[in-house]
């Protein structure tokens, strides 16, 4: 009897119920921030009007009318739109940060256990780097190396020639192309395979090495599959008289090469700018996150035999990853973001396209700036997320 | 919350709009300020350039001078705002200027939907190409496959776009944000040509490191009427830039210069009368005082003194006048009577 009372709500006014409460105050901040939205738009929906500024997003179906020189989608003056531009931006700011983020990475590791060095120059060339490079204002680097990268490169008609098919001159690297015929898919199924065969080798011989403690060189055999066996199916294309794989290779022209690949001045210099930056920051982080390995770890792993290598692959590394993780996200949300000081230098990236060329063509300042900074956003986020994803697969599981 | 904050993002630019549009009457906020803000060129020789010392000169700057000596009897009474092609619509646009004058091309759309007007065209030009003279090339039409730097947000990128697909030939554009970057890169071998309004190529030249090396192409590709901006919806504050410009070139139609304004006051010529406000009363129309056109060229000069001065025979530019002579003389530049 007593049980049953007790388990019924307490009778009373809806107005002293906390949990109704709680939602009013909720649907009360709701409700002033969407006022708040609604405002916003429609006030500057009506100035724009009065100030005669034509808006709406109409525009991104209007031809372009301009050309842009390195575009990883076909884009011409004449029949693409500036919605196209904006692709192709977005693209080229992508294509610049995805190569930044995995070179920095590199670069920043290698810098950041130089400084820990035990060899006193090695570590002393680190700090200098370090301390050098991350003083320095990013977009005097971009524009160092923008005309340290152009000044020493000849005229096209000097081009420096590597066996008639490599050529590099002021205009940038131009390299053969390789175009993929109809029997091509061959080479791809056989590269699929290898990466398929590379994670189920690794897997096994992981399992091995915990059951028996022996050893297999893990990085040859990887190699071969996804090198190798791609390679391997080629050759037997071609012996069987087809042809797969054909290369157009540059050919000399009026003013320049014709055909091929080109890799820009503009986007080595951004490149080399952005990772070398960025790289004297992730070395920090990476030497804060193996200083904060205990040395008890390292003294434990040389007792049990392992060599400084492997003490550091398989035991320093691993741990400091839980504080190194937090701080490299950021850095490599940096990396994306500092790919918009392209615009110094001619690169065109989405800033530089869109921000930039379309913004001044179409007038638009506030549809373009809201997708741009809605880009960087989304771009920021997603590169958030997937660091998250890996954070909690190296942090600490409490037992 | 994504939303949320590109809202919010939204609302401030909003806002910011706003208080441009809301200047109505331009002005009296500039008497106000006491001085005209005036949008120029971060750096074109002869036309909007600092010197050392902050002074700025030029054939655009004085424009601005122009406006102000009309405004406050005083040509000093002018900040400059260096503005890069790309950034000079948005800061007229959000009131950050008050005019805009720094060489900028009118064309239909700029006119029809940036909410800009354009009262004066103060210099008729048109897109013409530099290269090295040792790549020995002669004409426009000879550049297909060639690289060429111009400046981004202009029109002389879709110039140039249209000139290659009308003559049917290939090209690669590489585009920067301002005319210095433009050039150095040029300079520094990354183009074969260099395009920009012809004026802005003898300009430009000069800052090569071999002034010789280069020449300009004989070929102008484009129409590029360069003319002052004003806001859309300040009809005064237009007219003002509108008869500044053509108090000058009537004073250069009816010889009136810096060195003889204050002798020709005494003139009996009714049309110089009433260009110097000695008869009638039309400074007052557009809220200026009736010697305003007295003023302009008193402290700036008429038209042609200012052409001479910065870009003509008197500069290192040494540009003909050409399409800038005045009508009576076979050029364009004809000034709208005063009465």
């Amino acid at each position: 009897m007593q049980t049953t009372v007790s388990q019924e709500a307490p009778k009373g006014s809806i107005l002293y119920d906390p949990k109704v409460r709680g939602i009013f105050y909720q649907v009360v901040l709701v409700a002033i921030v969407a006022f708040i939205i609604y405002e916003a738009v429609t006030n500057a929906a009506e100035n724009l009007q009065r100030a005669k500024i034509a808006s709406g997003f109409g525009f991104l179906n209007n031809t372009a009318g301009f050309d842009i020189n390195q575009a990883l989608i076909n884009f011409s003056a004449a029949g693409s739109t500036y919605g196209d531009a904006f692709i192709v931006g977005l693209l080229n700011t992508l294509l610049v940060s995805a190569f930044g983020i995995v070179f920095a990475t590199i670069l920043g590791f290698i810098v950041g256990i130089a400084r820990l060095s035990k060899n006193w120059i090695v570590s002393k060339v680190a700090m200098v780097y370090v301390e050098t490079i991350r003083n320095i204002p990013l977009l005097l680097q971009l524009l160092f190396w923008y005309h340290a990268v152009l000044a020493p490169l000849p005229q096209p008609r000097d081009s420096i020639n590597v066996g008639n098919s490599f050529f590099l001159n002021a205009r940038g690297l131009f390299m053969p192309k390789p175009l993929f015929a109809g029997d091509a898919w061959v080479i791809w199924v056989a590269l699929a395979v290898g990466v398929v065969a590379t994670i189920l080798f690794r897997r096994w011989a992981w399992k091995q090495q915990a059951a028996t403690g022996k050893l297999y060189p893990i990085n040859w055999i990887s190699l071969g599959f996804v090198v190798g066996l791609p390679v391997l199916m080629w050759i037997l294309l071609a012996l069987f008289g087809a042809n797969p794989i054909s290369f157009d290779v540059p050919v000399k022209g009026t003013f320049n090469l014709r055909g091929g690949m080109t890799v820009y001045p503009e986007f080595v210099a951004l490149l080399l700018g952005l990772v070398t930056y960025t790289a004297a920051f992730i070395g920090e982080v990476v030497r804060a996150g193996i200083l904060a390995v205990s040395k008890g770890q390292t003294e434990a792993s040389s007792a049990l035999g392992l060599t400084s290598a492997q003490n550091l692959r398989l035991v320093v590394i691993p741990q400091a990853m839980r504080v190194i993780i937090p701080p490299l996200t950021s850095q490599y949300l940096n990396i994306t973001k500092n790919s918009s000081l392209a615009v110094a230098i001619g690169y065109p990236d989405l800033v530089q396209v869109f921000m930039g060329t379309v913004l001044n063509q179409t007038g638009q300042a506030i549809e373009v700036v809201v997708i741009t900074m809605a880009v960087y956003l989304t771009i920021s986020l997603v590169t958030s997320f997937v660091m998250n994803i890996y954070n909690r697969r190296v942090a600490i599981v409490e037992r | 919350m994504k939303k949320a904050i590109v809202s919010i993002a939204f609302g401030l630019t909003a806002s910011l709009i706003a208080s441009g549009a809301s200047a109505q009457a331009t002005l009296n906020g500039v008497k106000q300020k006491g001085f005209v803000q005036c949008g120029s060129n971060p750096g074109l020789a002869g036309f909007g350039v600092p010197d050392a010392q902050g002074n700025w000169t030029g054939f655009d700057v004085d424009f601005c001078r122009a406006m102000a000596a009309a405004i406050f009897d005083d040509p000093t009474k002018v900040r400059f705002i260096p503005l890069t092609a790309k950034d000079r619509f948005t800061a007229l646009q959000s009131g950050e200027v008050d005019v805009l004058a720094r060489n900028s091309t009118v064309t239909m759309s700029r006119d029809t939907q940036l909410g800009l007007e354009f009262p004066a065209i103060n210099y008729f030009d048109g897109q013409g190409f530099m290269v090295r003279k040792s790549l020995g090339v002669s004409s426009a039409k000879e550049l297909n496959g060639a690289s060429v730097c111009t400046q981004q947000g202009t029109t002389t990128e879709l110039n140039l776009a249209d000139y290659f697909r009308a003559n049917n030939m290939k090209y690669e554009v590489v585009a920067f944000a301002t005319a210095d970057e433009t050039f150095k890169a040029y300079d520094a071998g990354r183009c074969d040509a260099f395009t920009t309004d012809a004026s802005g190529l003898y300009a430009e030249r000069l800052k090569a490191s071999n002034v010789e090396d280069h020449i300009v192409l004989p070929e102008i590709i484009s129409k590029e009427p360069l003319a002052i901006a004003t806001r859309q919806g300040d009809a005064q504050w237009s007219d003002i830039v509108r008869w500044t410009h053509n108090a000058m070139l009537n004073a250069e139609e009816l010889g009136i210069t810096k060195a003889n304004v204050d002798q020709m006051k005494g003139s009996e010529n009714p049309e110089v009368k009433r260009l110097l406000g000695t008869e009638g009363k039309y400074g007052e129309a557009v809220g200026l005082p009736n010697d305003w056109a007295y003023r302009i060229v008193k402290h700036v000069g008429n038209y042609g003194e200012v052409f001479e001065k910065n870009i003509g025979e008197g500069s290192r530019l040494k540009i003909k006048r050409g399409q800038n002579a005045l009508w009576t003389k076979g050029g364009l530049q004809y000034g709208i009577p005063v009465r």
